[in-house]
């Protein structure tokens, strides 16, 4: 177990480095071949000569991509200063990156908006496990009645809808048609009662892509394991048809189900793009998707990685999961 | 099928015309079906897998056909109509975003540009992007997968870990990131047309260990397989084996996860353009025009409704239709 778990964060560890190199590749690297300068894209449209050659001293653009790459990696661990053009700019450990645009260092960014987005990945969660994997149990065991087809209608309707356009239209009927809710984030510490109601269409709409794409794959998983032998087995061994669902078949539909859990939630734990832009939610998704369109990279990057470190520690919780609920996968 | 009991005798027959119906389907049943056959009939009877395959069709058609249609009504994607637009608000005048005989689906508002053009042509960036990232991501999963599980070795290793790293990467956030650093002008393409292509290119690049990890498994367990040893030991070369005994085996799970890949690529493509990175305006897309329709959701609610039933309906068709493949194509899901 302990080997298991010193090899995983290994192999995590160097995942991280692979996708900072890939980030550093994509901003820094892509924008060179195609022949623009980083250093003005870092200060703003209307840059002076003087200011973009300062932002370039500080960031050390002139050094080759591995020198870059080494210097963001030692300013996680030991903060950095950045010094050109006359000022000298202190961001200190953690630093993942100082943005010359909006003219802050990243981590508070990230660190603000990171609550935003853990309350909608979680809250939704909650709801789409309760509801998703309900609906896919009860369609797989009343195969073909009208129940069945009627939540794998749903369902199929639920996979082919954008999550902004069920956001819109759920903003449209109960915020603005019906009144009953006040589409506005409230952050947490301010109101719980209006976080809260804040957070309810976000919440349901999300819930809902994912409830209908976990239902699907319960039924599928479900109905295959009705089939095994291990199951006939508990039946024919007088176990009551609860037991036999509810603790033989649960735990090994649970596991598929666990491994999109964990990738889906990494996803969205790096943010919600979608959903965050469409009600407009302060989160980690607002961020970049804000910072991609001011071309502010130090952002990016610094949301990028929050995201693959997410994804990374999502995935490995759910190995570690597996070996508890399904006695079939030893880790070694 | 049910075979005749005894043999049709001249007299006992109906007619000359059914007993040979009779005849060919009992060739037909002693013959046997190949693969393809079977599915296709597994397929005609899923009512609602066909469905879907006729609005893809219909929408293949007016998608290709937008400039015509577009022209037959009268209408431009691009014509300003700002008579209609009531000068106060911003919004079309006459009920339901301006549904008139010239106007179909309404007009936009502030300019008035007429809905149903653009969502003409918005069907043929979706279908575009949605086929041909799809066929890029078909065709570099089909030749890594097959390579590494027919070879093996450091090769499948090193395919296997890049595509274990990409499916863990945050790939929404990855496809925004490259495409919004894609220069303006690249290969002699300007404007729009390189904002699609790029996004066929990258939507494509993140589709493949999808497929790649589907056909690796696959040829993993065919390679083993005795038809294979037969060829080997007739003196076939590793190509032949390759293309002319594995490919054919992996054409279904390939068709599978094309259909099913379509969809999702088109709601990419979408959500490309209501972030502001995909097609560049005023070109026409159906997630740009989503993403103007949200400062209007109170005021004109029609503008949004329009585009998001087109998407859904596309995507709703193509999902119908790739289950009904898979379940066609899918020995096990006879039940």
């Amino acid at each position: 177990m302990l080997a298991y778990l010193i090899r995983r964060l290994f192999a995590a560890a160097v995942m991280l480095v692979v996708i900072i190199m890939v980030v550093f590749g994509i901003f820094f690297l892509v924008p060179k071949w195609a022949g623009v300068d980083i250093a003005s894209s870092f200060v703003g449209k209307q840059a002076d000569p003087a200011s973009v050659e300062a932002v370039r001293q500080k960031l050390g653009l002139g050094d080759p991509i591995y020198a870059q790459v080494w210097e963001f990696f030692k300013g996680i661990f030991a903060g950095r200063t950045y010094s050109g053009g006359g000022d000298t700019i202190h961001c200190s450990a953690p630093c993942f990156g100082y943005s010359f645009r909006s003219e802050q260092a990243v981590w508070p960014v990230l660190t603000d908006r990171f609550p935003v987005t853990l309350g909608l990945a979680l809250g939704a969660a909650v709801l789409w496990l309760v509801f998703g994997v309900a609906a896919g149990v009860l369609s797989a065991l009343k195969r073909g009645t009208i129940w069945d087809r009627g939540a794998m209608v749903i369902a199929l309707g639920g996979v082919s809808l954008p999550i902004y356009f069920t956001g819109m239209l759920s903003l449209a009927i109960f915020a603005f048609g019906l009144k009953w809710i006040d589409a506005q984030y409230v952050p947490l510490e301010e109101s719980f009662g209006g976080w809260f109601g804040g957070m309810i269409l976000p919440w349901i709409t999300l819930a809902f892509l994912y409830a209908a794409m976990y239902a699907r794959i319960t039924r599928a998983t479900m109905m295959e394991i009705l089939g095994e032998d291990y199951i006939r087995t508990a039946r024919a061994k007088g176990l009551k048809e609860q037991t036999v669902i509810g603790k033989h078949a649960m735990r090994s539909t649970m596991t598929p189900i666990l491994t999109m859990l964990g990738m889906d939630l990494g996803a969205l734990i790096g943010g919600a793009i979608l959903t965050e832009s469409t009600f407009n939610l302060p989160g980690l998704g607002r961020a970049v998707l804000d910072a991609i369109r001011n071309q502010d990279l130090p952002i990016i990057v610094g949301v990028t990685l929050i995201t693959s470190l997410a994804v990374l520690v999502a995935n490995l919780v759910v190995d570690i999961l597996y070996a508890v609920i399904d006695p079939r996968v030893r880790l070694t | 099928m049910t075979a005749p009991l005894h043999e049709p005798t001249a007299e006992a027959a109906p007619s000359a015309a059914e007993e040979a119906a009779l005849v060919s389907a009992d060739a037909k049943a002693v013959q046997g079906r190949s693969l393809g056959r079977i599915a296709w009939e597994r397929l005609k009877r899923d009512k609602l897998a066909l469905t879907g395959g006729a609005v893809v069709l219909f929408l293949v058609v007016i998608a290709l056909l937008a400039p015509v249609i577009t022209s037959l009504l009268g209408q431009d994607p691009n014509e300003y109509h700002e008579n209609l637009i009531d000068p106060l608000f911003g919004t079309p005048t006459g009920s339901l975003g301006g549904i008139s005989g010239d106007h179909l689906l309404g007009v936009e508002p502030v300019n008035g540009r007429d809905i149903l053009a653009r969502i003409l042509y918005g069907a043929r960036i979706s279908l575009l992007v949605g086929f041909l990232s799809a066929v890029v991501a078909v065709i570099l999963g089909t030749v890594l997968g097959i390579l590494a599980g027919f070879f093996g070795g450091w090769l499948d290793s090193v395919i296997s870990r890049v595509m274990d790293g990409l499916l863990a990467f945050p790939q929404l956030l990855f496809i925004i990131a490259l495409v919004s650093v894609m220069p303006n002008e690249m290969l002699g393409l300007t404007g729009s047309s390189v904002r699609v292509f790029v996004m066929i290119i990258v939507i494509g690049f993140f589709g493949w260990p999808y497929i790649g990890r589907v056909v690796r498994g696959q040829t993993l367990s065919l390679r083993e397989r005795e038809y294979v040893e037969a060829a080997r030991s007739l003196g076939a070369g590793r190509l032949y084996i390759l293309f002319k005994e594995l490919l054919p085996n992996l054409v279904a799970p390939i068709v599978v996860y094309t259909t099913m890949m379509i969809p999702t690529n088109i709601l990419t493509e979408a959500a490309l353009s209501f972030l502001g990175v995909g097609v560049k305006p005023p070109t026409a897309s159906w997630g740009q025009m989503l993403s103007s329709a949200i400062d209007y959701y109170e005021s004109d609610p029609m503008y949004m409704v329009v585009p998001g039933v087109a998407i859904f309906i596309t995507v709703l068709a193509f999902n119908l239709f790739g289950d009904g493949v898979r379940d066609a194509l899918d020995p096990k899901a006879s039940r």
